[in-house]
């Protein structure tokens, strides 16, 4: 088992009392798997994802419960030795391709930032490296970019970017943060190949966390559906798509084909 | 890029321009005459009508001015009433002392604030963050002359680092030089220094909040690592265009804190000339100070579009 999410329970402590993000969540993601957490907003799945990560702030959020990777329990580890893991073995991409990137660095030095602080390599085999990680993220051009800014390109192009600077050091786990949401549907869609293209090519495994159910069919082999911080349903994509088992995973479904529909809630999933 | 230097360029020599003329007309018009300060008031008509005329004081306001700015642009900077000898003599010995005393301030600025501003903000609401934002508000709210003069009574009469009033000239060997401008120069960074490390560590807490961090997080950087690779050049465009606009001010506070230190510099020569009409070396000191003050803008635009490369190609 790669990964192995048990009981897993975020909050916020607060003078009001607790606020819980997370309750009891239990997941285990393979090797080389594909696995989707749908919710509304609000719901937990972005919240899981940075605890995964260790992205979560420790003096503000509670985190309790079990995180194995490899057979290593990340919550028991300490802020240094998590960071061997950030960017090497675990990687993650945001919903905000417009604003995870730093304005005023090139792009060849963000995509390459994780082998400057994981690896020992030369400058010029760093930039190899980029370089075949942006051509894998579906990056034309990729020596060109390399000299350019962030705000020179596109958002398509800059989630593009994104993925290619988490792929660089090929980690085991990718997790994508709603990686579509900000982008239209064609470059949606262009997006989603190219993660199922990586998935394919270089086995690496993906927790793609979405609101929108029908993105996760086009990618993912099993679901998690979240509510209010609670798995209310998980199993086989097809099986859930077709035959939901909870009123709430209906209402995700029904509520897909009108994109135009306003999301309900906070902006954070 | 090239258009918008040279339509920034065509500007800053417009401004100047203007300048030159505002500071003509302005100290034409005020009352008081440079000829009784010469002569005395018990001068004859005739005296005063033949000095007038030596001085050319009684041609045209307008062919006075072309007359001058065609003496600055040939550089003659023309004739000081009072002491009989060209400006531009006059003001080099004071330009030495304020030259030295603004770069000082500047470094002092520089040397104080980005330290302590970084500081501050890497251990937000730590022992020496809580320190700092009472010291500054104090800091802050204590006008440089102020500071001047509990500067000049702390570390020259009772500590006697230094004699107040005593005058000391670069001749007198460039330490002891120096020495003689550091609490002058200390005097005008003070505020300022404050203003910029509250500046400068807002901006820095504002950028550790933004999206790209996180993102620098997720690859495995330490804080210290996504403040120095990361926040750093971003959180330091406000600060340079505030540090740029910093030396208008500096030149501004030293007029006032060469007066507390009996500094001999252009702030003093300044300040004497207008007390005795002496317009020709007045109206090269405002020229003086406005052209830094220009220049220095004119610098801090062209500094944020090397920081920012968002700026660029516009």
């Amino acid at each position: 088992m790669m990964l192995e999410i048990n009981h897993l329970n975020i909050a916020f402590p607060h003078a009001q009392g607790h606020f819980e993000a997370v309750k009891d969540f239990s997941l285990t993601v393979e090797e080389g798997q594909v696995i989707g957490i749908v919710g509304e907003s609000g719901s937990g799945k972005s919240m899981t994802a940075h605890a995964i990560m260790g992205l979560l702030d420790r003096k503000q959020v509670q985190v309790s419960g079990s995180i194995c990777f490899d057979g290593v329990e990340l919550l028991d580890l300490s802020r240094s030795q998590m960071r061997a893991y950030q960017g090497k073995e675990l990687s993650i991409i945001f919903q905000e391709p417009m604003t995870s990137l730093n304005p005023t660095m090139k792009i060849g030095p963000q995509v390459e930032e994780a082998l400057r602080i994981h690896t020992k390599m030369s400058p010029k085999e760093r930039k190899a490296r980029a370089l075949e990680a942006m051509a894998l993220a579906g990056l034309p051009q990729a020596e060109a970019l390399y000299h350019q800014y962030p705000h020179q390109l596109s958002g398509g192009m800059r989630q593009r970017v994104m993925i290619a600077a988490a792929l660089v050091l090929r980690p085991r786990l990718l997790i994508a943060d709603e990686p579509t949401t900000a982008l239209d549907v064609t470059i949606q869609a262009q997006i989603l190949d190219t993660l199922k293209e990586i998935n394919r090519k270089e086995g690496i495994a993906i927790l793609f966390i979405s609101h929108d159910l029908g993105v996760i069919r086009a990618l993912c082999h099993h679901v998690v559906v979240m509510q209010q911080g609670k798995i209310v349903e998980a199993g086989d994509v097809e099986q859930v798509f077709y035959h939901p088992q909870q009123s709430y995973t209906r209402r995700l479904i029904a509520s897909r084909p009108t994109r135009t529909k306003l999301k309900a809630g906070g902006s954070h999933g | 890029m090239m258009k918008t230097l040279a339509k920034r360029l065509l500007l800053l020599v417009g401004t100047l321009l203007l300048v030159t003329i505002l500071a003509f007309v302005a100290f034409s018009i005020i009352p008081g005459d440079p000829t009784s300060s010469i002569l005395g008031v018990e001068a004859t008509a005739d005296q005063v009508a033949a000095l007038r005329e030596k001085l050319g004081l009684d041609l045209p306001i307008w062919q006075r001015y072309l007359h001058w700015l065609g003496g600055l642009l040939t550089g003659n900077l023309g004739e000081s009433y009072n002491y009989a000898m060209p400006v531009g003599q006059l003001l080099s010995t004071c330009i030495s002392y304020t030259a030295t005393l603004a770069v000082m301030s500047f470094v002092l600025i520089v040397v104080i604030s980005l330290p302590l501003g970084i500081l501050a903000a890497r251990y937000e609401g730590g022992v020496v963050d809580r320190v700092l934002t009472v010291l500054n508000q104090i800091t802050m709210s204590v006008p440089n002359f102020v500071a001047g003069l509990l500067l000049v009574y702390v570390f020259g009469l009772v500590l006697r680092l230094f004699q107040p009033g005593a005058i000391v000239t670069p001749a007198m060997g460039w330490g002891s030089f120096l020495g003689y401008m550091f609490f002058p120069a200390l005097a005008v960074a003070l505020p300022r220094s404050a203003m910029t490390v509250k500046l400068l560590r807002g901006s820095i807490l504002s950028e550790l909040g933004q999206d790209y961090i996180r993102t620098a997080y997720s690859k495995g950087n330490s804080k210290t690592s996504a403040l120095w690779r990361h926040v750093l050049r971003n959180a330091m465009i406000p600060v340079v265009t505030f540090l740029a606009m910093t030396v208008a001010d500096i030149m501004a506070g030293s007029i006032v804190v060469e007066q507390v230190f009996g500094i001999p510099g252009l702030g003093k020569m300044l300040v004497t000339s207008i007390g005795n009409r002496d317009y020709p070396v007045v109206q090269v000191i405002v020229l003086l100070i406005a052209t830094i003050v220009v220049v220095s803008n004119f610098a801090a635009d062209l500094l944020y579009r090397v920081m920012d490369p968002r700026l660029r190609g516009r």
